[in-house]
C-alpha cells in the first residue's frame, strides 16, 4: 500500500498492539484529567453532579475514542488526512452560514448527544495534512517558495473562517500549530524571521494608527489590550478577571489554602473558574506546590511526544506528533500566560483540566493519533 | 516517494535538530510560566492574601438596644418593643406574587403594602431580604410561622423598636426617634457607624435626641464571608456591643400623666418643680400627641392633623412657650422694690384707678381703684397702680436684675428641645434689639409683666420656687444616667433678704388664702398643704380707650385666639414649701378662673402621691370637684392603658 507499510519488517497485531502503546503517556493523561475531575468536583461545592461528573464521562467516551483510534494502523490516518481536512474545512463552511451562535462566540454543529465544533476538529486535521504534505515532499524542496506557500494556505485558509466566526484563541491556535508543524519539516528559518518582521511591524503600525480614521482594530479591542496592560485601570470592568485571578493564584502562596477551601472560587470572585480559569483555582487550592506539580506532569506529557517524534523515523509520523504536542503546548502555554496576566485574556481552555466536552474529546482523539503512530512506527 | 537512504537520513536528522530545538523551547516557556508562578505564589502571596481577605470579609455592625427610659421611681417610659415582622426573599420564594397572595390571606396587608414590597423585591438582589410588614401581633406572626411550608421565601423575625407606653404623656419631654436623615449626619461629628445602618433611628427631640449619646449604646460588630455578589455565606465570629445607658428622669409618671389629663384639651402648660432641688416633677404640654406615630413614620394626613391644629398639640409649651407673665410678674416687682428701698412692706400707695405719666393714662384692672394699699394686699388683690408707683421709683434695670436672679429671660439648660430665653428687657436690651430708647411707658407695662417682658412656664416655675426656698435652685430634668447619680450641686441661697422674701410669700399667700384674695377659690383647706401664689391675666390685644369708654369686651365674647392668657404661679405647703408649680392656660381667660385651679389640682396630686383628697377642698367645691377627678381621662396604674382618647 504505502511505503511504510512496506518498510516494516514486522507489523504489531492484535493484543501486541495493546503493548506497543506508549503506556506512561495514558497514565500521565490520565493523572492530569483527575486532578481535573477533583477541581471541578472542589469548585462545584463539594458535589459531583455538576461538573466534575459528565467530565468524567466525556473523558471515558475520549479515552475509549483513544484507543480505537490508536488501533487503527498510521498509514490509514495518512490516507485520510485529505478527506478529513476537507470535511472538517466543509463543516466550517456549514457553520459558517447555518451555524447556531452560542456562549458569544462558539459556533457549533448540534448532532443531539454531542455539539461537534469543526474549529475543534480543525486543529487536528490541518496537523495531519500538513504533516501528510510534508512526508510526501522531497525535502529538498520544502524551502521553495512555491512549495512554502501551499501548507500557508492551508493554514490559512480555515483560520480566516475561524477568525470571522470570530474566535480569535482558536485561529491563533491553527497558525501556531500550523507553523510549528513547518518549522519541524525544516522551512527555512528566513520565512519565519520574514513572517516575525512583518507581525512586528504590525503591531506597530496597529498602536501607531490608533484614534486615527485608519486604525485597524475597533475600539473596544484596543481597550482590550489596554486592560491587559494596566488590569488595575478597571478594577470592575474589564480587569476584573485578570485582578481576581491573581489574587487567587497569590493567596494560595506555597502549599494552598487546602482542598475545597479556595475562597476566591468557592465564593464566586473568579471568572470562568470552572472553565478557562480553573488552573486559578488549583493554585489557590494546591499552591505553588500543586501548581508547579501540574507544570511537571504537563512538560512529562510533552517529554514523550517528543521522545516519540524522535524515535519515529517515519517523516509523517514524526510530524504528527509534533504537531499534536505544539497544539498541546500552545494551549497550556496561552492558557497559563493568560490566567497569570501575562498575555490579554483569550477564550483558551487549559487542556485535559478545563471543564468542556468537545475540546476534550478532540484532544484524547489527537493523542490517539499520537499512540498509533508510536505503534505503529517503523522497526 | 522513496528516497535515497541518504538522503532520508539527513531528513530525519533535520527533524530531529528541529524537534529537539522546538522542546528547548517549549521548556524555556515552561520555566518562564514557573517562574511567574513563583512570583505570584512566593513573592507576591502576602499582599495578595491579604486583598483575597478583604474580598472575602465584610463587617457588619450589630445595633445595641437602646438605653431606656425611666421616670423618678423607675416606671418605663421609653424602652424597646420586640418587633416582630415577616421578611420575603425572592430567591427561595420562586412566585413572589403568588406567596405574597398567600400571606396577605393570612395577615391583613393592603394593596399598597403589597404593591410597595413587590417593587422593592424586583428591584434589589434577589437574596436580599425585603420587608414585608411590621409590628405584627404575635397572632398573626405566629399563624405565618404555622403556615411556613406554603410559605416559600417568608421569614418571620424578631427585633427591636422604640416604643413609649406612656404615649401621650412624654411626647414632648422624652420626644422620639426617627430613622437617621442627611441632616443628622450633617450635623454630628466623627459619626457613629452605627449611624450608616439603613433606617438606624436616632433621637429627633427631647431627651432622645439631647441624651443619644448615652442611649445610643456602642455597636457590636461581626465578621461575615461574603461571595462576589455580596451574599453572607456564613458568619466567622461575633462581638457583642454594649447596650445604651438608661436615664433616669426626675419626673414622676403619674403626677404628669394627672397633669396631662388635668389640662386635656385646653392648650396649656404645666411645670411642677421641687423648691429644695430644682427636680422637674412635672412638665406637661397640652394638647399633645403621640410620639410611635413617629417611630412607626407618620403618615402625611396624620403629620397635617398635628401641624394644622390651631393649639399647637407638637410645640412643647411648658419649655419653649414665651409668655406675657401679666401679673405673675408682679413679684418681681416687689422684691425689686423692696430690695432697693424705694419700700416696705408696711407703706402704702393710693389707687384712684389709673396713674399719669407724662400725659398718658396708666389704668388698674379695678375700676375706681383700690383706694391706699400696701404691699400685702397689692399682691392680694393684684394692683396694678402699686406697681406703676413701684417701678418708676426703682426703675426698669432693677426689676430687670431681680427678674434675672430669679432666673427669668435666662435659658434654663435642660435635655428638651427649643428651650425658650424669652425675655427679661432693660434700657441695653431695648437699644439693642429695637434701637430705640427705654420710655417710661415700658417700664409701667413691665411692672405688670407686659410689654417686653416674656417667659416660659419653666422659667415661672424656677421663679417661684427660688421665691418659696429662698435657694438659687437650678432645675433638673435627669435624675441618673445609668447607675451614675446627676449631682444636684449646691443650692447656694438667693442674694435677696430673707424678709423680703418672707413680705413677698406673704402676699402669695394673701392672693389665696383672704377673703379678698384673686386666687382664694383655688384654695386648700387642708392646712398643712396650703398653697400661696399669685394670677396672672396678660393681655394679647391692646385694649383701646374707646373700648375702655364703652366696657370692655368680656373674654367669653372674644374669638379663642383673642382671648387673655390665664397663668398662676404657687407653692405649697406655704409653711414649708416643697413644689413649686406654674400653669399657663393660652387664652384661657382669667387666671384665677383658668390656670389657678390646674395648679391646685397638680400641685395636690404631687403631694399626696395619690388622687387629691375631697377634703383638701374647700366644701362648697368638692361636689364638682369630685366630678371632674372622676372623668379624668387617667391611665389605669395596672396596666398603664390610658382611656381611648376621642381626639388628637
Amino acid at each position: 500500500m504505502t511505503y511504510l507499510l512496506y518498510s516494516q519488517k514486522e507489523i504489531p497485531t492484535g493484543l501486541r498492539k495493546v503493548l506497543y502503546l506508549s503506556w506512561p503517556l495514558i497514565i500521565l493523561i490520565a493523572s492530569v484529567a483527575s486532578i481535573g475531575f477533583l477541581m471541578l468536583y472542589s469548585i462545584a461545592g463539594g458535589t459531583l453532579d455538576t461538573w466534575a461528573w459528565p467530565q468524567m464521562q466525556r473523558f471515558g467516551v475520549g479515552m475509549v475514542l483513544l484507543f480505537i483510534v490508536a488501533m487503527v494502523p498510521i498509514w490509514f490516518w495518512r490516507s485520510m488526512s485529505v478527506a478529513a481536512y476537507v470535511f472538517a474545512f466543509f463543516l466550517l463552511l456549514v457553520v459558517q452560514f447555518f451555524g447556531t451562535v452560542g456562549m458569544g462566540a462558539q459556533r457549533w454543529i448540534d448532532l443531539g448527544f454531542f455539539r461537534l465544533q469543526p474549529s475543534e476538529m480543525m486543529k487536528f486535521t490541518l496537523v495531519m495534512v500538513l504533516a501528510a504534505y510534508y512526508g510526501r515532499l522531497d525535502p529538498r524542496l520544502v524551502s521553495r517558495p512555491l512549495y512554502v506557500l501551499v501548507p500557508v494556505l492551508l493554514i490559512v485558509t480555515p483560520t480566516v473562517l475561524v477568525l470571522m466566526q470570530p474566535n480569535l484563541g482558536t485561529s491563533l491556535m491553527l497558525i501556531l500549530a500550523g507553523a510549528t508543524v513547518m518549522f519541524a519539516a525544516g522551512v527555512s528559518l528566513w520565512y519565519f524571521g520574514a513572517v516575525f518582521a512583518l507581525g512586528v511591524s504590525a503591531i506597530v503600525g496597529v498602536f501607531t494608527l490608533r484614534g486615527t480614521p485608519w486604525q485597524f482594530l475597533h475600539d473596544y479591542q484596543y481597550k482590550r489590550i489596554d486592560t491587559f496592560l494596566d488590569p488595575t485601570a478597571d478594577p470592575l470592568g474589564a480587569g476584573y478577571n485578570i485582578i481576581q485571578a491573581n489574587i487567587a493564584l497569590g493567596s494560595g502562596g506555597w502549599s494552598g489554602k487546602g482542598f475545597m477551601q479556595g475562597t476566591q472560587s468557592r465564593l464566586n470572585f473568579l471568572p470562568e473558574k470552572h472553565t478557562d480559569f480553573i488552573f486559578t483555582t488549583l493554585a489557590e487550592e494546591f499552591g505553588f506546590v500543586g501548581g508547579f506539580s501540574i507544570l511537571c506532569l504537563y512538560a512529562a506529557i510533552l517529554g514523550f511526544c517528543l521522545f516519540a517524534a524522535l524515535r519515529n523515523r517515519d517523516r509523517f509520523s514524526a510530524l504528527l506528533i509534533i504537531g499534536v504536542a505544539a497544539n498541546f503546548f500552545f494551549y497550556i502555554a496561552v492558557n497559563l500566560s493568560m490566567v497569570m496576566g501575562m498575555v490579554p485574556v483569550v477564550g483558551v481552555p487549559l487542556p485535559l483540566l478545563s471543564y468542556g466536552g468537545s475540546a476534550m474529546m478532540v484532544l484524547l482523539v489527537g493523542f490517539g493519533l499520537v499512540q498509533s503512530a508510536h505503534v505503529h512506527r517503523p522497526r | 516517494m522513496k528516497l535515497s537512504p541518504r538522503l532520508a537520513e539527513e531528513s530525519n536528522q533535520k527533524l530531529n535538530r528541529r524537534a529537539l530545538l522546538l522542546g528547548g523551547a517549549m521548556g524555556a516557556m515552561f520555566a518562564v510560566l514557573g517562574g511567574r508562578m513563583r512570583y505570584l505564589q512566593v513573592d507576591q502571596a502576602d499582599a495578595l492574601q491579604l486583598l483575597a481577605e478583604e474580598n472575602r470579609i465584610a463587617i457588619r455592625l450589630i445595633p445595641p438596644a437602646r438605653g431606656l427610659i425611666l421616670d423618678r421611681n423607675g416606671k418605663l417610659i421609653g424602652g424597646n418593643e420586640q418587633n416582630y415582622r415577616v421578611l420575603i426573599t425572592r430567591e427561595s420564594a420562586g412566585d413572589v406574587e403568588l406567596v405574597l397572595k398567600r400571606l396577605a390571606s393570612l395577615i391583613p396587608l393592603t394593596e399598597d403594602d403589597l404593591a410597595q414590597t413587590l417593587k422593592e423585591v424586583k428591584s434589589l438582589n434577589p437574596f436580599v431580604p425585603v420587608t414585608v410588614a411590621e409590628r405584627l401581633s404575635w397572632t398573626d406572626f405566629s399563624k405565618i410561622a404555622l403556615n411556613a411550608p406554603s410559605l416559600p421565601g417568608v421569614v418571620p423575625e424578631v427585633g427591636l423598636s422604640r416604643h413609649y407606653p406612656l404615649d401621650y404623656d412624654f411626647a414632648h419631654v422624652v420626644g422620639y426617634v426617627g430613622p437617621v436623615s442627611e441632616k443628622d449626619l450633617a450635623e454630628i461629628d466623627g459619626p457613629d457607624p452605627l449611624l450608616s445602618i439603613p433606617k438606624f433611628q436616632i433621637g429627633k427631640i427631647g431627651v432622645e435626641r439631647w441624651l443619644e449619646d448615652d442611649l445610643r449604646g456602642l455597636a457590636g460588630t461581626k465578621r461575615i464571608e461574603v461571595n462576589s455578589a455580596g451574599r453572607v455565606m456564613r458568619e466567622l465570629d461575633r462581638e457583642e456591643g454594649l447596650a445604651g445607658t438608661d436615664i433616669r428622669l426626675t419626673i414622676d409618671a403619674d403626677v404628669q400623666n394627672f397633669a396631662q389629663a388635668r389640662l386635656g384639651e385646653e392648650s396649656a402648660a404645666v411645670v411642677v418643680m421641687d423648691v429644695t432641688n430644682g427636680d422637674i416633677i412635672c412638665c406637661a404640654s397640652a394638647p399633645s400627641f403621640d410620639p410611635n406615630l413617629f417611630v412607626r413614620g407618620i403618615s402625611f394626613a396624620e403629620y397635617n392633623a398635628l401641624t394644622e391644629n390651631d393649639h399647637r398639640p407638637l410645640a412643647n409649651k411648658a419649655v419653649s412657650g414665651a409668655y406675657p407673665p401679666g401679673s405673675t410678674f408682679k413679684v418681681v416687682t416687689a422684691l425689686a422694690a423692696l430690695d432697693a428701698g424705694a419700700t416696705t412692706a408696711e407703706d402704702k400707695v393710693s389707687c384712684p384707678g389709673f396713674i399719669e405719666f407724662s400725659g398718658t393714662k396708666f389704668h388698674c384692672w379695678k375700676h375706681g381703684g383700690h383706694g391706699r394699699v400696701k404691699l400685702q394686699r397689692s399682691l392680694a388683690e393684684s394692683c396694678d397702680v402699686y406697681y406703676y408707683d413701684m417701678a418708676q421709683k426703682v426703675g426698669i434695670d432693677k426689676i430687670a436684675e431681680m427678674g434675672r436672679k430669679l432666673g427669668l429671660g435666662q435659658r434654663h439648660d435642660l435635655p428638651m428641645s427649643a428651650i425658650a430665653t424669652a425675655a427679661m428687657p432693660d434700657k441695653a436690651w431695648k437699644l439693642e434689639k429695637y434701637k430705640k430708647d427705654w420710655r417710661i411707658g415700658d417700664t409701667i407695662n413691665a411692672s405688670i409683666g407686659q410689654g417686653y417682658v416674656l417667659a416660659s412656664p419653666l422659667q415661672l416655675a424656677v421663679m417661684t420656687a427660688r421665691i418659696a426656698s429662698g435657694l438659687a435652685v437650678v432645675p433638673r430634668l435627669v435624675r441618673a444616667i445609668g447607675d451614675q447619680e446627676v449631682p444636684i450641686g449646691e443650692v447656694l441661697p438667693l442674694d435677696i433678704a430673707v424678709e423680703h422674701l418672707a413680705a413677698v410669700r406673704d402676699g402669695m399667700n394673701a392672693v389665696v388664702n383672704s377673703d379678698q384674695g384673686t386666687g382664694k377659690s383655688s384654695r386648700i383647706v387642708e392646712p398643712t398643704m396650703a398653697m400661696a401664689g399669685k394670677t396672672g391675666t396678660s393681655q394679647v390685644r391692646n385694649i383701646s380707650a374707646a373700648e375702655r369708654e364703652t366696657g370692655v369686651v368680656a373674654n367669653d365674647d372674644l374669638p379663642w385666639n383673642r382671648r387673655d392668657h390665664a397663668l398662676f404661679v404657687g407653692f405649697a405647703p406655704y409653711d414649708a414649701p416643697r413644689y413649686a408649680v406654674a400653669v399657663v392656660v393660652e387664652h384661657g381667660g382669667g387666671g384665677a378662673l383658668a390656670a389657678a385651679p390646674i395648679a391646685r389640682d397638680v400641685i395636690l396630686r404631687a403631694l399626696y402621691g395619690g388622687l387629691p383628697p375631697l377634703e383638701a377642698y374647700p366644701e362648697s367645691q368638692r361636689g364638682r370637684i369630685d366630678t371632674m377627678l372622676k372623668e379624668l381621662p387617667l391611665r389605669d396604674p395596672v396596666t398603664g392603658m390610658a382611656p381611648v382618647r376621642t381626639k388628637a
